[in-house]
């Protein structure tokens, strides 16, 4: 496991502004993410661990601080670049797997190769090994309505993974899971970070499935309690 | 997969939906095309017509005939250079539902006062001596494939042949083009003689007059010589200019046309406001579906086009039957409507003009959704949603 760090947190800030009232989140928050890591983030609703997410995921950016990529400052890109880079280093896990309903499983999984110029070839390839890693090879052609929670999380997992980014964040990824499933679930998030060196920062309310992770932050008030877990 | 597959998959999810608002669209440009060409066909009669032409009719209305004998008469009269005389045959080829705009004429007479009709000088001998012979207008010919010496039966859909059937033995002798582009030749003329002691109708009456003045400035004056001078007789007459004619015929259809291009503008209004609201009702629905794409990676002006593309394919879609049914329907009913309106089509610049218009359809009805896609917050998309 390589020890170089992937992602770095310097002093960030974030505040929501509603109306005349300013709603600080984070005041001074720091942290590093190794790469190849595997990190929960647990806290009490309303902490703030799905703003942390979206930062990290360059989908919302700081109010204040840095925040470093592989040595690449991402807060200050503009919107048009941070989508780009979006695309090329990070998978997503949604808590309700968020499947284009009108598309199978297989164009589901392709979708974040049509932002790559990869050929036709390639992405068959790279969906086809993708949905063979989740297991839903035998799925490829069926609608997400036909598929249980677990499978269509399954597929978001294979999508997440398919145009091989360095990072996957997961917003409580078996949150609408039963147990059975949520381990399934759980087990391929290892898995991807053991055998294909994943980065994973993970969301959770279950202390079970943090137990997964390599280590736990826990995130209250906006600041990270010295209660870190190693697994 | 493409984006073009996405967009695909979009459109097509909700199929009622999809078939609804493209039939509003359908609708919408059937009506649009219809009574735009019928609209500019009315124009273009009126121009077509020449300055210096009358038309003279039975004072009762234009189906009434006159006698023979009147052309004699209008022919002394000061300021008139030619005139000739004209029977409205009601031919078909056939079939009934293959109209062809057919009259019996005094060839010499005719090719006189209609100055527009180009012939080559041996046809038209050929034309001159064959009692049976057709002059046939050069599109028409080709709608039947007809050529010079071919034996064609026209039959009338008024007339009663003598020998107890209906139809006529024609030959085309001739095949005649306009002076200009826009001079409608689908149509057949045959000689009045022939037709006079073939039919059954009784003697020496004919359908109407046309003549030609000396000077369109003198047209006032000779109009009313000729209506004075069969004043107070069995036949009155009412004579007018071609044009005045033409306006005056297409003014009655004006009115109606005026009400439907109001109704046609309120339904094309309405559609496009029942469109523009399913729009945007359908981009909110899918205003989760907007944010992974966006957190996956996908550029807003991506997402833009696609939203912008969606109702530009569902404005042309319903659009582009609309036209093609509109100008079916034209050229269903134009071999019917020949004799008053000559140059009813659905043309070049009528279905350009409806293409400008389905862009437009499409541009406002999408442009409102997209730039909702566009500014989409993933972050409060995302909060909404849960
Ligand atoms: N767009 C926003 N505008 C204003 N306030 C926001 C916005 N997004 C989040 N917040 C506020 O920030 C705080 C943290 O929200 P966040 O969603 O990060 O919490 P969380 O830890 O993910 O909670 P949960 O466990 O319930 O998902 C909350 O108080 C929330 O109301
Ligand atoms: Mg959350």
């Amino acid at each position: 496991m390589s020890e170089e760090v992937l992602f770095q947190l310097k002093g960030v800030s974030k505040n929501f502004v509603k109306g005349k009232e300013t709603i600080s989140i984070f005041e001074s928050l720091n942290m590093e993410i190794d790469c190849g890591d595997f990190v929960a983030i647990m806290g009490p609703s309303g902490s703030g661990k799905t703003t942390l997410l979206n930062m990290l995921g360059g989908v919302d950016q700081p109010s204040g601080g840095e925040v470093w990529f592989d040595s690449e400052r991402i807060d200050s890109l503009s919107e048009g670049a941070l989508t780009q880079w979006r695309a090329r280093n990070i998978g997503f896990i949604f808590q309700f797997y968020n499947l284009m309903p009108m598309l199978n499983a297989q164009r589901n999984v392709e979708l974040p190769l049509l932002l790559t110029n990869l050929s036709k070839s390639q992405r068959r390839h790279n969906v086809e090994t993708a949905l063979a890693l989740v297991g839903l090879s035998d799925r490829a052609k069926h609608m997400p309505s036909e598929m249980s929670g677990g499978q269509q999380q399954r597929v978001a997992i294979a999508r997440a993974i398919v145009s091989d980014p360095k990072l996957i964040l997961c917003d409580e990824p078996t949150g609408d899971l039963d147990r059975a499933t949520a381990d399934e679930i759980l087990e391929m998030l290892q898995l991807l970070n053991r055998d294909h060196g994943k980065t994973i920062v993970m969301v959770t309310h279950d202390p079970a499935a943090a137990k997964y992770a390599n280590r736990t932050l826990h995130l209250d008030k906006g600041q990270f309690v010295q209660r870190e877990i190693v697994a | 997969m493409s984006d073009f597959y996405l967009i695909y998959k979009n459109m097509t999810r909700k199929p009622l939906r999809l078939f609804l608002t493209c039939f509003a669209i359908f609708i919408a440009f059937l009506i649009f095309g219809a009574v735009t060409s019928l609209k500019s066909a009315l124009n273009s009669s009126v121009e077509l017509s020449a300055d210096n032409r009358l038309v003279v009719f039975n004072r009762i209305n234009f189906t009434q005939t006159l006698p023979i004998a009147y052309v004699q008469k209008v022919a002394a009269v000061d300021g008139v250079k030619n005139v000739t005389h004209l029977n409205w045959f009601g031919g078909y080829y056939q079939e009934p539902s293959r109209q062809v705009v057919s009259m019996a004429v005094d060839p010499e007479s005719y090719l006189k006062v209609y100055e527009e009709i180009v012939v080559p000088e041996d046809q038209k001998q050929a034309w001159f001596n064959n009692r049976q012979g057709a002059l046939v207008g050069e599109k028409l010919a080709e709608i039947y494939a007809w050529k010079i010496g071919d034996r064609i039966p026209l039959s009338s859909n008024i007339f009663t042949h003598n020998d107890g059937g209906y139809t006529w033995e024609l030959v085309v002798s001739g095949i005649f083009k306009g002076d200009t582009e826009q001079y409608d030749t689908r149509q057949l003329l045959l000689h009045y003689k022939y037709f006079m002691e073939t039919q059954t109708f009784g003697n020496d009456w004919i359908g109407w007059m046309a003549l030609t003045t000396d000077d369109p400035a003198i047209n006032e004056t000779v109009a009313k010589t000729i209506d004075d001078n069969f004043a107070n007789s069995q036949s009155e007459t009412d004579t007018s200019t071609e044009k005045a004619f033409n306006k005056a015929f297409i003014e009655q259809i004006g009115n109606i046309g005026l009400i439907i291009f109001s109704v046609v503008f309120t339904a094309f209004f309405t559609i496009l406001v029942v469109v523009g609201n399913t729009m945007a009702l359908t981009i909110r629905e899918r205003t989760g579906e907007i944010a992974v794409l966006k957190t996956l990676g996908f550029s807003s002006t991506r997402i833009f086009r696609m939203v912008l593309s969606e109702s530009l394919l569902i404005a042309f879609v319903g659009g582009l039957s609309g036209l093609a049914a509109a100008w079916l329907l034209v050229e269903g009913v134009k071999t019917f409507l020949a004799r008053f309106l000559p140059n009813l089509i659905l043309g070049g610049d009528i279905a350009l003009q409806a293409i400008l218009f389905m862009l437009l359809l499409g541009l406002i009805t999408g442009l409102m959704p997209a730039f909702q896609a566009l500014r989409l917050n993933i972050v409060t998309a995302f909060n909404r949603q849960q």
